[in-house]
């Protein structure tokens, strides 16, 4: 083979590795935010589907410029009208920074108690974090009714050692919706936290002690710090799912949990209103995108710091 | 014994032979074990202010953890250490007054060269212009006035280095302890630095134990070597006694290059004792050999340097002279290492100074040659 053939040739490779994950996000991603972001700019009207199409086909290029001119936000200030979806988002942002924070707080100690654990024993306490994985996500938050309603496992087991009199209501309350969320989560706090800590020099703490400093003070100026990017890429891979959970506030929230995801499917299944769900589905991503982008950056600072 | 001139600085230094001597650390019977590993066994040595000592031996030799509990990072298991005379083996890392440089500096990554090196003072609530002043004077003591505001990741290896020196030196310990504090330079900055720290030794006055596996650091700016061997320390000298008067085949062999002759002790006679090496057939004589009556085993240890090679007998052939045949020749520059074999098959080397500039040496390859050496030379060994 001729030098310059093989440069070509690893020139192509490289640039085929490189399109596979543009493919993937173009394909899953882009593709079906454009059928959304088309959808939520048409009108509802009694049909199959249930909404009048903004852009046809055969309307041709022409046509479509002229339709720019005349997009209608009805739906977008719609949302804004309504108390119903700000509310709906404001609940969402502010149980996903309630769950994210505590699931930090049960994660933290886990993860350090892992990474502190014998090397021996390591491999195994990750695989116990992964192993909820094996069930289905659906049928643990089931389990979760089983527990938590009114004759299930904790009331019984908090009645029988004589903690309450009566049994607590916490199934159908944003309680459970809490429980559901930090349950479910947790792994994705644990495992970023667990690979940080793990890495961490045992000699940086003991250097810390060396030069006078308490074992707790030597947590909080070395530790900590040097594990904010294990910290924070465990807090957005719990806070941006969490934004849009739907099954959880579904299953185990009451009629006072107001979540996005919720007031989406609502919208979507039961009113069967198309324009305005994908409306609703749109400003989540635009909400979201702001932390995402935040995270990206943060990596990016970490990673040019790394060299 | 008249004080001997070593460079510019006057040595007479030798408090360990001074009992009216206070030690500023005395290990007393200390045994560690891991399980049923034995680290230290049984270990009691003074180690005495101002000194510079070092712990040499291969890894797994104890060394490291003996410097570990001195810090406070490992209890002894047995046994008390005592600093200053105080007994210290159940106070905590963070209440010693014993500073320690990292083998691997554990520098703190998130912290600017200066926050480092105030980290210490900080945590003893020193006043902020006196920490300030401080960490100025550190940095001008190893010379980084300059990168007081860069991370330790935008130093280069052997600034790294002086700022781990800067910030174990920064509380003025007692006792800085340094576990392999050269071992990731390369071979230039770590010849230059063993200099540094033993100029800084003197100028500071402090006590300085530490642990290396590389015997010529340990020489260079050691007063005092330890040399152990599975928890035991073998041998404690100053590095000219390790050198020439090794207690063990051991000792012997770690520092530097030697030839190891068994034989057996024909017969003393004051300060001449006649060895008759087994297998070869000649007579050795040494000056001395403690600790040995007639028909012992010993063991000759004869370093290289001081075998003189030539392709004629010597004068006196009778007494420590063997001959054999070039098998082998090191051309180092400096010097070339003849590997002799003996008759017996037994291989000699031999290290001979290059002072000429010829290229073409006059002993070459199977060339049959005479190996002698003075009566002094050799040590007889009994372990």
């Amino acid at each position: 083979m001729m030098p310059d053939e093989h440069a070509k040739r690893t020139a192509w490779g490289r640039r085929l590795v490189v399109a596979i994950p543009y493919i993937w996000l173009l394909v899953f991603f882009l593709a079906p935010f454009a059928i959304v972001f088309k959808i939520s700019f048409s009108e509802v009207q009694i049909a199959m589907p249930p909404y009048a199409p903004v852009f046809g086909w055969e309307e041709g290029f022409a046509g479509w410029l002229d339709k720019f001119s005349e997009l209608s936000f009805d739906n977008y200030l719609w949302l804004g009208q309504d108390a119903l979806y700000i509310n709906s988002y404001l609940s969402s942002l502010r149980i996903a920074a309630v769950s994210t924070f505590l699931v930090l707080l049960i994660g933290y100690p886990i993860a350090y108690g892992m990474a502190r654990a014998p090397t021996q024993w390591r491999p195994a306490l990750v695989m116990l974090v992964i192993l909820p994985f094996w069930t289905s996500f659906l049928i643990r938050v089931y389990a979760w009714i089983g527990i938590l309603k009114k004759e299930g496992l904790l009331n019984q087991a908090l009645v029988g050692i004589g903690l309450i009199d009566e049994p607590l209501t916490i199934l159908n309350t944003n309680i459970a919706v809490y429980i559901g969320i930090v349950y479910s989560y947790l792994p994705f706090m644990v495992l970023p936290l667990y690979a940080n800590l793990e890495k961490l020099d045992r000699a940086l703490i003991e250097a810390a002690l060396d030069l006078g400093c308490h074992p707790i003070k030597a947590f909080w100026t070395i530790t900590f710090p040097l594990s904010l990017p294990g910290v924070l890429a465990g807090s957005f891979l719990v806070f941006i799912p969490a934004v849009g959970e739907f099954v959880i506030p579904d299953l185990l929230g009451g009629s006072e949990t107001l979540m996005i995801g919720k007031t989406l499917w609502s919208e979507f299944f039961s009113n069967r209103d198309w324009p305005v769900s994908s409306a609703v589905a749109v400003l989540l991503l635009l909400i979201l995108v702001i932390p995402i982008v935040l995270f990206q950056h943060f990596q990016q600072k970490q990673a040019e710091k790394g060299q | 014994m008249a004080p001997t001139t070593l460079g510019p600085i006057q040595r007479k230094f030798a408090p360990w032979d001074d009992p009216s001597e206070v030690p500023l650390v005395r290990f007393e019977n200390v045994t560690k074990r891991f399980g049923d590993f034995v680290a230290v066994d049984n270990l009691s040595i003074d180690i005495y202010p101002r000194e510079f000592f070092a712990l040499l031996g291969p890894s797994g030799c104890g060394k490291t953890t003996l410097l570990r509990m001195l810090a406070g990072f490992e209890q002894p298991t047995e046994g008390r250490i005592l600093l200053d005379g105080q007994d210290v083996s159940k106070v905590p890392p963070y209440r010693r007054p014993v500073n320690m440089m990292f083998q691997s500096y554990a520098l703190f990554p998130h912290m600017t060269v200066e926050a480092n090196i105030a980290f210490g003072l900080k945590q003893d609530r020193v006043p902020k212009p006196e920490i300030e002043a401080r960490v100025a004077e550190m940095l001008k003591l190893v010379r980084l006035e300059q990168f007081g505001k860069r991370k330790p990741h935008q130093l280069s290896g052997g600034q790294r280095q002086r700022v781990a020196l800067a910030r174990s030196l920064a509380k003025k310990p007692k006792l800085l302890l340094l576990d392999e504090p050269l071992a990731a330079l390369d071979k230039k900055l770590r010849e230059a630095t063993q200099f540094e720290l033993t100029d800084l030794q003197q100028e500071l006055g402090l006590t300085f134990l530490i642990v290396t596996h590389d015997q010529e650091e340990a020489m260079t700016v050691a007063d005092r070597i330890a040399v152990m061997d599975h928890g035991v320390m073998v041998q404690v000298a100053t590095p000219a006694e390790i050198y020439e008067q090794p207690n063990s085949r051991y000792v012997a062999d770690f520092i530097g290059d030697v030839n190891l002759i068994e034989g057996r002790v024909a017969a003393i006679d004051g300060a001449r004792v006649e060895i008759a090496p087994s297998g070869i057939d000649a007579r050795f004589e040494v000056a001395e050999a403690p600790d040995t009556a007639v028909d012992d085993t010993v063991w000759l240890a004869l370093r290289p340097e001081k075998i003189a090679v030539s392709m004629e007998p010597p004068d006196d052939a009778s007494v420590n002279c063997v001959s054999g045949e070039v098998w082998d020749i090191a051309y180092l520059g400096d010097l070339s290492i003849y590997h002799v074999r003996l008759a017996s098959g037994i291989t000699v080397k031999s290290a001979q100074t290059n002072v000429t500039r010829l290229i073409e040496r006059p002993i070459t390859w199977e060339d049959k040659v005479y190996l002698s050496w003075t009566r002094d030379a050799g040590v007889a060994l009994i372990r």
